[in-house]
C-alpha cells in the first residue's frame, strides 16, 4: 500500500538556519567578503567560473562563499543562476595569440620568441607551509622590469614553418567553419560529437575527472606521447558584433588559460608523419585543468586519427558523459533522497526470493534424508 | 561614398569610447564623467539589463570556433530629448556603468559635446588602460629567464 506523507517543512527550515549558522561559524571573527574572496581566493573562484561555464568574478565568488567553500555546490550554485538570464549573443572568437600575457613557457623549445615567462607561478616553490602568510604581513609590489615588447609568437606556428605539425585546421582555410556545429547548452549531446563540442564539454568538465583521466593517457592507457608544446596564462579581449551598431564592440578582457600539447604521430596511409595538436582553454588561471584538457582532447581524437581505441580516455561517450561534475553530483547525490517505496518494494522481494530459497532448501534436505 | 565614410569614421570613433568605457571600472568612469558637469536626460529605451554572451575559442587557437563558455554581460541603451541613441555593453553585472557609458556614447553620437568627452573621459581611461596592461607586462618581463650557458671545464 502506497500511503503519501508529508512533513518536514520545520525541520528543514530549521537545517537551512543551522546551515547559516555554521556557514557564519564564529561571530567574534569578521564576516569574509566577496572582494576579499575574488583578491584572495582567486583560483577557487576561476575553478567556479570554468566548471559553472559561467565567467563572472563576483558571482563566483559570492557562490564560494554560499557554498562554504564546497566548490561543486559552488558550480552548481552559479550554473542554476545562469540559467536565469537571457542569452545576448555570441562573442567573435577570442583571439588568445593577441593575449596580455602573465606566463608563457614552453617544453619544447628553450629560446623561442618572447622566452620563457614564468608569471605568478607554484613552480620552484618548495610547498613549504609559510607561518607568515597566517598573519597580515604587508606584501611588496610585483617587480618589473622594462618588456622588450617581443611577440609571443606561438610554437605551432615554429612547427607549422616547417610543415610538421598538423594545421588546426585540415581543409581549405577558406573554407574553414565560422560559427560552432552546435552548443551543449541548448541541444542534447549526441555521440559521435564534434570536436568543438566536445571542447565545450570539456572546458567545462571536472578538473579532477580530467586530470585522472589525462594522468591516465600517461600512464600507458592511450598513450600519446605528448610535450607541453606551449602554456600562456593572461586576459584576452571579448568583442561582439552589435547588429544595431554594424560594428564589434569589445565587453572588456577576461582571463584564461591556454594549453597546446604537441603529440608524436608516426603518421597513417593518408597523413605524413608529423606532430598532433591537443588543445586546452579554460576560464581564470587554472594550468593543471588546462593541460588535462588538452591531453583528453587528443586522446578523444584517436577515430579521427585512425588510433586504435583501447583506453578510457580514448571513449568520446565515456569521457564526455562523465565530465560534467553538476550532472555527476546530481546523480550521485539524489541517492540520499527517499526511496522509500522503491525500497519496500525490494524489501518484499527479497522477503519473497528468501522464503522460496528456504522452502527449496527444506525440500531438498526431506528429499535426501528420504533418500538415506 | 562620401557619407559612409563620415558614418564609419564616426562609428569607430565611436567603438574606440565603447571599448575603453567597457574596460574601464565604473567609478573611475563616473569621477571622469562628473567634470562633464551635468549629464542631459537620457530615456530608457532598453534596460540596464544583465544576460550572457556565449564567449568563443578557436580549436586549438587559430582553427574553428567552439562554445568556451558565457559570460555576465550588461547592457544598456538610452535616447537622449534630441533623438540621438547610445548603447553600453560590458562584462559585468554594473547596471549604473551600463547606464552612464549608454549616455557618453549617445553624447558621442550627439557630436557637440565629442571634444570635452574625449578630453575628459576617452582621453584619461584610455592612459589608465594602457598603463594596467604596460604594468602587467613589465611585471611578466621581470618573470622571463635569461638562460646563461655554464662555460665547461678542460678536463
Amino acid at each position: 500500500m502506497y500511503v503519501a506523507v508529508k512533513g518536514g517543512e520545520a525541520a528543514i527550515a530549521n537545517a537551512h538556519k543551522m546551515l547559516a549558522d555554521r556557514r557564519r561559524g564564529d561571530r567574534s571573527l569578521p564576516s569574509i567578503t566577496v572582494e576579499q574572496l575574488v583578491e584572495q581566493l582567486a583560483l577557487a573562484v576561476d575553478r567556479v567560473m570554468a566548471e559553472a561555464s559561467l565567467y563572472a568574478p563576483e558571482l563566483a565568488a559570492l557562490a564560494v562563499k554560499q557554498a562554504r567553500g564546497d566548490m561543486i555546490e559552488a558550480i552548481f550554485l552559479l550554473r542554476a543562476y545562469r540559467t536565469t538570464l537571457p542569452r545576448f549573443g555570441a562573442s567573435l572568437p577570442v583571439e588568445t595569440g593577441d593575449m596580455v600575457a602573465e606566463r608563457r613557457v614552453s617544453a619544447t623549445y628553450k629560446d623561442l620568441p618572447g622566452g620563457q615567462v614564468l608569471g605568478p607561478t607554484f613552480d620552484y616553490t618548495h610547498r613549504l607551509l609559510d607561518p607568515a602568510l597566517a598573519g597580515d604581513e604587508t606584501v611588496a609590489p610585483a617587480p618589473a622590469r622594462e618588456s622588450e615588447g617581443e611577440p609571443l609568437t606561438r610554437v605551432s606556428d615554429i612547427l607549422a614553418q616547417e610543415d610538421l605539425i598538423e594545421r588546426a585546421y585540415s581543409g581549405d582555410p577558406a573554407e574553414m567553419p565560422q560559427e560552432p556545429s552546435g552548443d551543449l547548452t541548448r541541444e542534447p549531446m549526441e555521440f559521435p560529437m564534434a570536436r568543438d563540442l566536445r571542447l565545450q564539454a570539456l572546458a567545462r568538465g571536472d578538473e579532477g575527472f580530467l586530470l585522472a583521466l589525462g594522468y591516465s593517457t600517461q600512464r600507458g592507457y592511450g598513450r600519446t606521447h605528448p610535450f607541453a608544446g606551449e602554456i600562456r596564462i593572461g586576459e584576452v579581449e571579448v568583442e561582439i558584433d552589435v547588429p544595431e551598431l554594424g560594428f564589434a564592440v569589445s565587453l572588456g578582457r577576461i582571463r584564461v588559460t591556454e594549453c597546446q600539447m604537441v603529440n608524436q604521430f608516426a603518421g597513417s596511409a593518408k597523413l605524413p608523419p608529423q606532430f598532433t595538436r591537443g588543445y586546452g582553454l579554460v576560464f581564470g588561471q587554472s594550468e593543471r585543468k588546462a593541460m588535462a584538457m588538452a591531453l583528453v582532447d587528443r586522446s578523444l581524437r584517436a577515430g579521427e586519427l585512425g588510433e586504435d581505441r583501447v583506453a578510457p580516455a580514448q571513449d568520446e561517450e565515456f569521457v564526455i558523459s562523465h565530465a560534467d561534475n553538476v550532472q555527476a553530483t546530481g546523480f550521485v547525490e539524489h541517492l540520499k533522497l527517499p526511496h522509500y517505496v522503491d525500497f519496500q518494494a525490494e524489501l518484499d522481494l527479497v522477503r519473497r526470493m528468501r522464503a522460496e530459497f528456504e522452502a527449496r532448501q527444506t525440500r531438498e534436505s526431506d528429499t535426501q534424508e528420504a533418500a538415506e | 561614398m562620401a557619407e559612409a565614410e563620415t558614418q564609419s569614421e564616426a562609428g569607430s570613433g565611436l567603438k574606440r569610447l565603447m571599448d575603453v568605457l567597457a574596460a574601464s571600472p565604473g567609478v573611475e568612469i563616473a569621477a571622469c564623467a562628473a567634470a562633464l558637469g551635468d549629464l542631459p536626460e537620457a530615456m530608457p529605451v532598453r534596460g540596464p539589463e544583465i544576460g550572457l554572451v556565449m564567449v568563443r575559442g578557436r580549436i586549438g587557437g587559430d582553427g574553428a570556433p567552439f562554445n568556451l563558455g558565457e559570460a555576465a554581460v550588461t547592457r544598456a541603451t538610452v535616447r537622449l530629448a534630441g533623438g540621438t541613441v547610445g548603447h553600453a555593453y560590458a562584462l559585468g553585472q554594473d547596471r549604473a556603468k551600463a547606464r552612464l557609458c549608454a549616455v557618453l556614447a549617445a553624447m558621442w553620437s550627439e557630436g557637440a559635446r565629442r571634444d570635452d568627452i574625449e578630453a575628459q573621459v576617452l582621453t584619461p581611461l584610455a592612459a589608465a588602460r594602457a598603463e594596467e596592461v604596460s604594468r602587467v607586462k613589465r611585471e611578466a618581463a621581470a618573470t622571463r629567464v635569461d638562460f646563461f650557458t655554464m662555460v665547461r671545464g678542460d678536463d
